[in-house]
């Protein structure tokens, strides 16, 4: 009887979590989340997801319009191994900044390198979830802002898990990468089901997606 | 037709496309520049592997890297480009006419796809090396000037998501 009990409130709590889950995502997807639902007075504190090359200089050509006083402080999380955009980030904070300084650079292992096959990216996406759990718990922004690199994949999928649990409220901005104006890349794929906001920059996708935004020309 | 001396940037980026400096390197387009009004043609080569050819008429300059990228592109009367996206955004932002060279040996190519967009709206013409020669025929000067986005745009659009406005 003991053993059916526990099994039975095991199943029930199982099943919570995913009604809360399936409630979220179709939260998501149906837009009522896009805008926030009460007036933000104090600064929203900002994960920026930097991956590689292309993606770097487009999300910072993008956040440099941004009022900083509004978006502070802002953690930058990018893969470990990527110099490039390490430099191209302190460049542009000590730019826009000068001496207020109020970022951070956190580096995680690589989800996903550059022509590694989908298979072995599962593991390899699997590791960098857990390395970025803790992180995440730590954190626990206001706001994700990400255009699409690998890196991205993992910090959204906690932070959606982390709003499952009423642990943080985080919302999650995805910007689709200039390059794509006819599909959705990868992560757009997968992230069109957990970001709150999907901004595109090119009118087809717009029509691909009906809750995605256009406002016109950004870059 | 001007007789101004003109000048050809021809950029690779980061990328192995050693195909398009191959190509351009070929008499039936060198003639073809040449008939165009263009006396120099400055290559930026990368790291790929190239031979530094030489032209009676033309001057050809080889540079793996430059540190003032804009600035070349700024002295030129053309650029014919890879198809990354960044060199792109850069070049047309100078209101340079450009022509995109796509690298068919790269797989899953979704390069394509931005220059196609360009294209169709008048920004830059694409095309293959193979289709090169006939790209330079079109009318460069009917190409639009990519216009100066509204930073401004996104900031409002963020706060608004935000709840700051």
């Amino acid at each position: 009887m003991e053993g059916n009990l526990a099994l039975e409130s095991g199943i029930l709590a199982i099943l919570l979590v995913l009604v809360r889950i399936f409630f979220l995502v179709h939260k998501v997807t149906t837009g009522h989340t896009k805008v926030w639902h009460k007036k933000r007075v104090n600064a929203a504190k900002t994960l920026v997801c930097i991956g590689s090359g292309g993606h770097t200089t487009e999300m910072l050509c993008l956040m440099a319009s941004l009022d900083f006083l509004k978006y502070s402080p802002r953690h930058y999380v990018m893969a470990r191994t990527d110099e490039t955009s390490y430099l191209k980030v302190v460049a542009f904070e000590n730019e826009k900044t000068k001496d207020a300084k109020d970022y951070f650079i956190r580096t995680i292992p690589r989800s996903r390198a550059v022509n590694q096959s989908y298979f072995s990216s599962i593991f390899t996406t699997i590791y960098s979830i857990l390395y970025c759990i803790p992180m995440m718990l730590r954190l626990r922004p206001d706001l994700i802002l990400c255009n699409g690199p690998g890196t991205c994949i993992p910090i959204c999928f906690i932070a959606f898990l982390l709003k499952a649990a009423f642990i943080c409220d985080t919302k999650i901005v995805f910007v689709e990468s200039f390059c794509r104006t006819q599909t959705f890349s990868l992560s757009g794929n997968i992230l069109i089901y957990i970001a709150d906001n999907i901004l595109v920059q090119w009118p087809p996708l717009k029509r691909k997606l009906k809750r995605a935004d256009y406002i016109g020309q950004l870059l | 037709m001007d007789f101004k001396e003109k000048r050809l940037f021809v950029t690779v980026g980061t990328t192995q496309f050693s195909k398009l400096i191959e190509t351009i390197q070929q008499d039936e387009i060198l003639y073809k520049l040449s008939s165009m009004g263009f006396k120099e043609i400055q290559f930026q080569v990368g790291t790929g592997k190239y031979e530094q050819k030489e032209h009676q008429v033309l001057k050809l300059k080889y540079t793996p890297f430059f540190d003032d990228f804009l600035g070349e592109v700024t002295k030129s009367d053309l650029v014919i480009s890879h198809a990354g996206a960044g060199t792109c955004l850069e070049v047309l932002h100078t209101g340079k006419p450009l022509i995109v060279v796509i690298n068919e040996d790269l797989m899953d190519n979704h390069q394509s796809e931005l220059a196609e967009q360009l294209q169709s709206d008048e920004y830059l013409y694409f095309c293959t090396c193979n289709e090169l020669v006939e790209t330079l025929d079109k009318n460069l000067k009917s190409l639009r000037k990519y216009p100066k986005p509204n930073k401004q745009n996104f900031s409002n659009y963020l706060n608004k998501c935000m709840g700051f406005a």
